[in-house]
């Protein structure tokens, strides 16, 4: 009863951590992957290669380890230019995280581009990444925070877009492609398009979307596009910020440093290329060149298989789930507008003890406000449980999670 | 624990219908807190008269063991002397609620109730009995619960 599209046992034997068993003799059920995904023996591989061969800082060495640390790093630069098909290599910076790409973005772009009674609108079911860099942004300059709110089926009201870019003070939309918590996938095509029409740049959050399916950034035609290799099979402390290389040569540096600079003398400083005026100090070379593995495992397999199985898995699991007695579902059941995650409550069963109730069947899944409490506050819950897939997920998986759920819903005499 | 041992029939008795639920009007202590981590809230009030905790009331959300923590704790410090009261531990809090096994992702929500408390005591001898030594000892404990 696999899942036709991919060869999920070939898949599965190259991820060591889910042959281990929790809680004694548990197999472990991965389903917390729009956290952090887990990591193929090919990612900690390329790391630990790298520490045992050619360890060594990049860029300015001209040594042989140097020189082969930096061809590693500068080749990942290509593969993800290439992954999302960026216009040019120049274009991609890489940060620490989603996380640091937007608080970048509002601290040299913003702080340069939003001046008091402007407006930076996002949304209702954004990440608190993609809110609380705005609230600090729009506080220091006099601005406004607006947001998009979203209907009964978790969907943005564009109507409320039109409004805000109606009144000429829009400096930015900034949006998640696809929710952390609904698994929304925002109308981006459309979104950009009414931005643009009226001059105003775009954000895009692409945290849980660049990992579960295919990305075009000249396509799409966005000004920022974020994300972080952590979800997408690679290390923790990786992320991407990719602009238009216009934006970002108009852009002040964020971080100030070594190998963000061309000259520097003692009042005055000049900026190194595009990307590495904001590559200030060291960066993450190991787990950057970690990430390099992840994205041809990745592209071994193809995103448009990703995809399909997501929704392949998903449709099982939410037919599954809607039989539970006492689930309340959240986000649309349109797959076409919805990623592999799933969010529920059971009951008056708090996420947090039925979390605690199914790890003990082996069963990781994420309960709490996903750090979305606007949307929990739109949404009027205190917080929700949520499954989220990932490509070596199996309906067996799903199965060993709908016992799991039945047994927990007896616990609590429901 | 496992959990057919946590979610006993008591303690979702006490998630569902909890006793003392409710607030005081201009009570002698009022603390408020939460649990970033998972965004459980609690807040407490309660009465001193002669000494002794006269009356105390809850309201909150959050997960049963969270509740039902903090109303058991209601029902055990109600009448009591307040001495009493200001010497109670951790152990006494999982004791009371049946759980002294507990483990580490879950002892905070039982904590929860008792860390309120604590703080309200605090601010209670601090700001109307001057007593800072006993106040700031009690700090200390309610600080080092988790």
């Amino acid at each position: 009863m696999q899942a036709s599209t991919l060869n999920i046992e070939n898949i599965r034997s190259d991820f060591p951590i889910l042959q281990r068993k929790v809680h004694t003799s548990k197999p472990l059920v991965y389903f917390d992957n729009a956290a952090t995904s887990q990591k193929p023996i090919q990612v900690i591989d390329a790391i630990r290669n790298y520490y045992l061969n050619y360890n060594s800082n990049i860029h300015r060495a001209v040594h042989q380890l140097a020189e082969e640390s930096t061809a590693a790093f500068e080749l990942t630069r290509d593969k993800v230019a290439k992954f999302i098909n960026a216009k040019n290599r120049e274009e991609v910076v890489f940060v620490r995280g989603t996380t640091e790409a937007i608080n970048l973005i509002a601290y040299s772009w913003g702080r340069q581009n939003v001046h008091q009674d402007d407006i930076v609108v996002t949304t209702e079911y954004e990440h608190h990444s993609n809110i609380v860099p705005w609230q600090l942004l729009t506080k220091e300059k006099g601005a406004k925070l607006r947001y998009i709110g979203i209907d009964d089926h978790g969907e943005l009201i564009l109507d409320q877009l039109d409004e805000y870019l109606d009144t000429g003070r829009v400096k930015l939309v900034t949006f998640s492609h696809m929710s952390n918590v609904l698994g929304t996938i925002s109308p981006i095509e459309e979104i950009i398009r009414r931005c643009h029409k009226k001059g105003v740049k775009v954000l895009v959050d692409a945290a849980q979307s660049v990992p579960h399916m295919k990305a075009d950034v000249q396509k799409l035609d966005c000004d920022f596009f974020v994300f972080s290799a952590h979800k997408m099979l690679g290390p923790t402390g990786v992320g991407v910020l990719l602009a238009r290389k216009e934006i970002l040569d108009s852009m002040p540096p964020f971080h100030g440093g070594g190998d963000m600079i061309r000259e520097v003398h003692k009042y005055e400083t000049t900026w190194n290329d595009l990307p590495f005026k904001f590559e200030a100090g060291t960066p993450n070379i190991a787990d950057v060149i970690g990430f390099s593995a992840a994205i041809d495992y990745l592209n071994a397999i193809g995103m448009d298989k990703v995809r399909e199985h997501e929704v392949e898995l998903t449709k099982y699991a939410l037919d599954k789930i809607s039989a539970v007695k006492g689930i309340i579902l959240y986000g649309t059941p349109d797959m076409s507008k919805r990623g592999g995650v799933i969010s529920f409550n059971l009951g008056d069963i708090h996420p947090h003890d039925l979390a605690t109730i199914i790890d003990e069947d082996g069963v990781a899944i994420r309960s709490g406000h996903h750090c979305a409490q606007v949307l929990m506050e739109r949404l009027e819950v205190a917080a929700t449980s949520r499954a989220s897939f990932y490509i070596y997920n199996t309906k067996e998986e799903v199965d060993v999670f709908i016992r799991s759920l039945n047994r927990a819903r007896e616990l609590f005499r429901i | 624990m496992s959990s057919a041992d946590i979610y006993r029939e008591i303690i979702l008795d006490y998630y569902r219908n909890p006793r003392n639920y409710g607030k005081i009007e201009n009570p002698d202590i009022s603390k408020r807190d939460s649990n970033p981590l998972c965004g459980d809230e609690l807040e407490m009030h309660i009465n001193i008269k002669e000494n002794k905790v006269s009356d105390v009331k809850f309201t909150g959300k959050g997960c049963a063991i969270s509740q039902a923590s903090a109303s058991m704790l209601t029902e055990l410090i109600m009448g009591k002397d307040f001495d009493y009261v200001k010497q109670l531990t951790k152990e006494d809090i999982l004791e009371n609620l049946g759980l002294p096994d507990l483990g580490p992702a879950r002892i905070k929500c039982a904590l929860l109730s008792l860390k309120v408390l604590k703080y309200g005591i605090y601010s209670y001898l601090s700001e109307k009995l001057n007593d800072t030594a006993t106040a700031d000892k009690i700090k200390e404990e309610a600080s080092g619960l988790f």
